[in-house]
């Protein structure tokens, strides 16, 4: 018998798999959903508020309707059935009517059959505008009159915090909350907002099917939450919208509301025609939310020998203009508000309120982030207060299976925070470079600033956590579809799955998984779309890995089974044709009042991840330049160890962003750095090689014992660099971005 | 939107002096940005890409002739980077290979952003710029070619032909501060020279006011020139930075400078 390596892109779950659409993507031939097409498309435009907040009195198409090229332009009385939407509360207009609430907010949308008309008609369209006053400071939004009137996050099982301008309040009360303890370490911890800045801009292309209903083709994140929220706001059943997956350009989280969906539809319907609309950079940065910005008190009460008795947290969150998902970031700022450590008390508040602010929503990390920036510097100030190696300090206290966390939900399934902790700090630490080097392996990089002048150099260590999967009660399942036909001699399978493919890699999961299970190489993946399959639930929460896989393993294995009925073969034109849901073990929500864990608890498993930061630092410029980074990172299994890395780099990057340079400026709720000149990202010299190192330790309850990757590296990369940055310095810098400033000691 | 491709730098001159409202375009790396981002629509574009006169550079009399479609990755090479370092620092600091590939000398002085990084290393080399147009040439001194943020002394029917430095005669660096290390707008910069034909150091600051601004001092004197350059600067507060951070920064960058071009 003969063995032949079997070829790269045909592996098998736990193998080093080439992407499907790698080579695509890097040879540019990958259709983004900017590059769709349709014969006979128009070009569809957004007019949108410059105000940040606004009442509207009157919008006067006229003149705009008349213009050479358009063929409509349309407002919200145009909206043909709910006239707002949500992902979680329905309080985003479609267009706005009465008032407008956020700088860039959609008012009235034109097509016409060239992009240029079509913006040029709506510079014509005159709304009268009444500004209002914008609530700008998060601080004083409960003391303002209500954005919204009603209350939008009401009775929803919250807690009843009547203020105005709350979306959500958590308290979570664990313990004695007034334990004292030997020694007391407290801070106060900013963070800017971040934005998602993906490459691709929000676009897509509507095209209406003479039958009444509409065919959108998008970069989406979660194809049925779009459709279930388009087809009310267009007046239509959900089989008249079907949603499909176009060729994504990244997400992070930016693409989970809604964008040019329900626009582009309005546009196809009415004009029967075909509409394409593509934002540009600028439009992207106000067309999506961003990360909350958050401003945390924390005290930490430990005692002498290092345990944590007490843990005390304020968080406010900056919700922005509308609720998007706030309501379950601001529940999970305040579960893992405590970071991976037991803590036998603790009282953390976290408020989440609406402003004229940029909306925020979900970006990678989503709560946990901010969190764990303010932690860890205080795990860190605690380090040095006791004396204590601040790598012993965290493994004193890690968390393991068999503890609960302050909402008193227990951890069942794996947890080896400190194990990874453990794995980090036994990295090798690199040796400095000698001096003189070349300018681009020193702060400043291709400035040219130092030959070595101010350089300090310093290391910092973080530990971070979050959950997998949605949380609190709801049921995020994932679809799948098998069909087997015979082949020749044998058989062939096709899988659909309406998981969104963001670049994360789940199409090589989908594969990977049911090659696996069909012990077959003749696999193909359909197109991700709501015509064909069930409900894949969102890229989102590190979870589509977890739950395709658990998807497509169900749907192989109902395969395989009727095809063992079947006598093991199909002949030619027989098929097998199965559809499987797969369910994550069930949730529940926190109990209002004392933010404890009901029933079987509020979350389903967790994720860590350790991380060791080398920085330099010119302390007399502000510059920094992250030298080297060492993690480990709790992944359960790993499918795909090669995009397992990818994911830990680019997560990694995102954090180390949000810790130097990344943040969205506004200037009385307008923002004023909307472009990739002034939001700056880091490049391949802010970005120094990784060393990851994989803890595969299964989880119990899922496929394969997987749990989800992308998150947990830029939960910790932030608090991480700024560790390294402090200790560099000897400077407090509790706010990020780190502004050079900061590091010079001018603020 | 009409664009207009001369072959020669008469038959250029003579378009600009028909159509003084189209917009002069080499690399397009400043036009290309504001027609993209919707802030600019003008009527015409003068695509200066075949005008050959325009292109490469010449010696002349110890100066440099740079033409105003002399690229960054040009300015790199060895023969100019060179004579004039500073210069060619600065090209080093300008986006990625692909804008320096594209971007020019003579956009950065049409541009005349206070943050144009070519500024500050023509100023201490005493940059002298040729303009041109049909009614003839003239030489306007940087110093008084640049008349404000993004404001230029070019009249409407004129192009900016060329640039004449002095070379370098003595050691010369530019740095330049941004918060990334790599493609970023200064925040602040600056360009010093020791020139030891004349016995004074000159150093030029950009991104620290309305226009990219030149500080001299004979060699004796430079005691307190660190904080003489911070002085003479006029820093705002902006998306970029602080003032106050500008201010410290180029104290900073002035005493290395100072140090690492008198070793």
């Amino acid at each position: 018998m003969t063995t032949t390596a079997r070829r790269l892109e045909l592996g098998r779950v736990g193998e080093s798999v080439k992407r499907i659409d790698a080579i695509p993507k890097v040879t540019g031939e990958f259709a983004y959903s900017s590059d769709l097409f349709a014969a006979g498309m128009l070009w569809g435009h957004t007019l949108r508020s410059p105000h940040a907040h606004a009442l509207i009195a009157e919008i006067d198409i006229s003149e705009a309707v008349g213009m050479t090229g358009v063929h409509a332009v349309l407002t919200h009385a145009d909206v043909p059935g709910a006239k707002t939407y949500g992902l979680e509360f329905p309080d985003q207009p479609v267009l706005a009517f009465d008032r407008a609430r956020y700088f860039g907010e959609p008012v009235a949308i034109v097509a016409a059959e060239h992009p240029e008309q079509a913006r040029r008609a709506s510079e014509q369209i005159k709304v009268a505008y009444q500004p209002l006053e914008p609530v700008v400071e998060p601080e004083h939004a409960t003391e303002r009159e209500p954005i919204h009137e009603g209350r939008p996050t009401a009775g929803h099982g919250f807690r009843d915090d009547d203020r105005p301008n709350v979306v959500r309040t958590i308290v979570i009360r664990h313990g004695d909350p007034d334990a004292q303890a030997e020694v007391s370490v407290s801070g106060v911890y900013e963070l800017g907002i971040q934005d998602q800045a993906f490459l691709g801009p929000e676009s897509g292309l509507a095209i209406p099917d003479a039958e009444g209903g509409v065919d959108v083709y998008v970069a989406t994140q979660w194809l049925h939450i779009d459709r279930d929220q388009v087809a009310p706001c267009l007046g239509l059943e959900p089989e008249q919208v079907r949603i499909h997956l176009a060729g994504v350009g990244g997400a992070f989280g930016g693409r989970e509301d809604l964008s040019i969906q329900i626009h582009a539809a309005m546009l196809a319907l009415h004009t029967d025609r075909p509409v394409k609309m593509v934002y540009n950079r600028e439009e992207s940065f106000v067309g999506h939310i961003h990360r909350h910005p958050a401003k945390i008190w924390m005290e930490h009460r430990a005692n002498r020998d290092g345990k944590l008795v007490n843990v005390r947290a304020k968080i406010l969150l900056d919700g922005g203009a509308y609720a998007s998902s706030s309501a379950a970031v601001t529940a999970n700022a305040s579960a893992f508000a405590c970071g991976p450590y037991a803590v036998e008390n603790a009282l953390v508040e976290c408020t989440c309120v609406y402003t004229n602010n940029p909306p925020c929503g979900a970006m990678r990390g989503f709560g946990a982030v901010q969190s764990c920036f303010a932690h860890e510097a205080q795990m860190d100030k605690l380090a040095s207060e006791l004396g204590i190696d601040p790598v012993e300090l965290r493994l004193r206290n890690a968390l393991a299976p068999g503890d609960s966390l302050p909402t008193g939900q227990r951890i069942t399934g794996s947890f080896p925070a400190a194990e990874v902790i453990r794995r980090a700090a036994a990295l090798p630490v690199p040796e400095p470079e000698e001096l003189p080097r070349d300018p681009l392996r020193l702060p400043g990089g291709s400035g040219n600033t130092t030959r070595g002048e101010g350089v300090k150099r310093g290391v910092g260590f973080a530990v971070g956590f979050k959950n997998v999967c949605y949380s609190e009660g709801f049921d995020d399942s994932t679809a799948a579809r098998v069909r087997l036909t015979g082949s020749g001699d044998g058989l062939a399978a096709e899988v659909h799955c309406a998981a969104a493919e963001v670049g994360q890699g789940v199409v090589n999961v989908i594969l990977q998984t049911a090659r696996t299970e069909l012990d077959l190489d003749d696999v193909v993946l359909g197109s991700a779309t709501t015509s064909s399959v069930g409900s894949a639930g969102s890229a989102s929460a590190s979870r589509m890995t977890w739950m395709a896989a658990g998807a497509v393993q169900l749907a192989a294995r109902a395969a395989r089974d009727e095809l063992a009925r079947r006598g093991g073969r199909l002949g030619p034109g027989e098929e097998i044709e199965v559809e499987r849901v797969y369910h994550h073990r069930p949730t529940t929500p926190l109990d209002p009042e004392t933010g404890q864990v009901s029933g079987d608890g509020a979350h389903v498993a967790y994720i860590c991840a350790a991380m060791r930061v080398v920085a330099e630092v010119d302390v007399e410029l502000g510059l920094t330049r992250v030298v080297w980074i060492g993690t480990a990172q709790d992944v359960g299994k790993a499918v795909n160890p090669q995009a397992v890395y990818g994911q830990i780099e680019g997560g990694t990057a995102q954090g180390l962003g949000l810790a130097l340079m990344e943040e969205i400026q506004t200037r009385d709720g307008l923002i004023t750095n909307a472009s990739f000149t002034d939001y700056l990202i880091p490049t391949t010299l802010d970005m120094p090689p990784v060393d990851a190192e994989l803890v595969e330790e299964p989880e119990p309850d899922a496929p394969y014992g997987v749990k989800g990757v992308g998150e947990p590296p830029t939960v910790v990369s932030t608090a991480a660099v700024v560790s390294a940055l402090r200790d560099a310095t000897g400077r407090e810098l509790t706010r990020v971005p780190v502004r050079p400033d900061e590091i010079v000691g001018l603020d | 939107m009409e664009v207009l491709t001369p072959r020669t730098l008469d038959e250029a001159l003579r378009l600009k002096a028909e159509r003084p409202d189209a917009v002069p375009i080499q690399g397009g790396t400043d036009v290309m940005v504001e027609l993209n981002f919707d802030r600019a629509r003008p009527a015409a574009l003068l695509n200066l890409n075949e005008v050959g006169e325009l292109r490469g550079w010449s010696r002349e009399n110890g100066s440099f002739l740079l033409g105003a479609g002399l690229t960054y990755s040009e300015a790199m090479e060895t023969q100019l980077a060179e004579a004039l370092p500073a210069l060619a620092e600065a090209s080093r600091t300008v986006g990625g290979p692909q804008i320096r590939n594209r971007g020019t000398v003579g956009g950065n002085l049409g541009t005349a952003s206070p943050a144009g990084d070519a500024l500050p290393p023509l100023l201490i080399g005493d940059a002298e710029i040729e303009l041109a147009s049909v009614r003839g040439e003239r030489k306007v001194p940087l110093t008084e070619f640049l008349t404000g943020p993004k404001r230029n002394a070019l009249a409407d029917d004129e192009l900016i032909v060329a640039a004449r430095v002095r070379a370098a005669a003595g050691p010369q660096t530019f740095m330049k501060v941004g918060p990334r290390n790599a493609m970023v707008i200064s925040v602040v910069s600056l360009a010093l020279t020791v020139d030891r034909e004349r016995d004074e150091v000159r150093a030029a600051f950009g991104s620290a006011g309305p226009v990219a601004g030149l500080v001299t001092t004979p060699l004796t004197e430079l005691d307190g020139f660190a904080e003489r350059i911070a002085a003479a600067a006029r820093p705002i507060d902006d998306v970029r930075g602080s003032a106050a951070y500008r201010r410290r920064a180029l104290s900073v960058l002035t005493a290395r400078a100072v140090e690492r071009c008198l070793q």
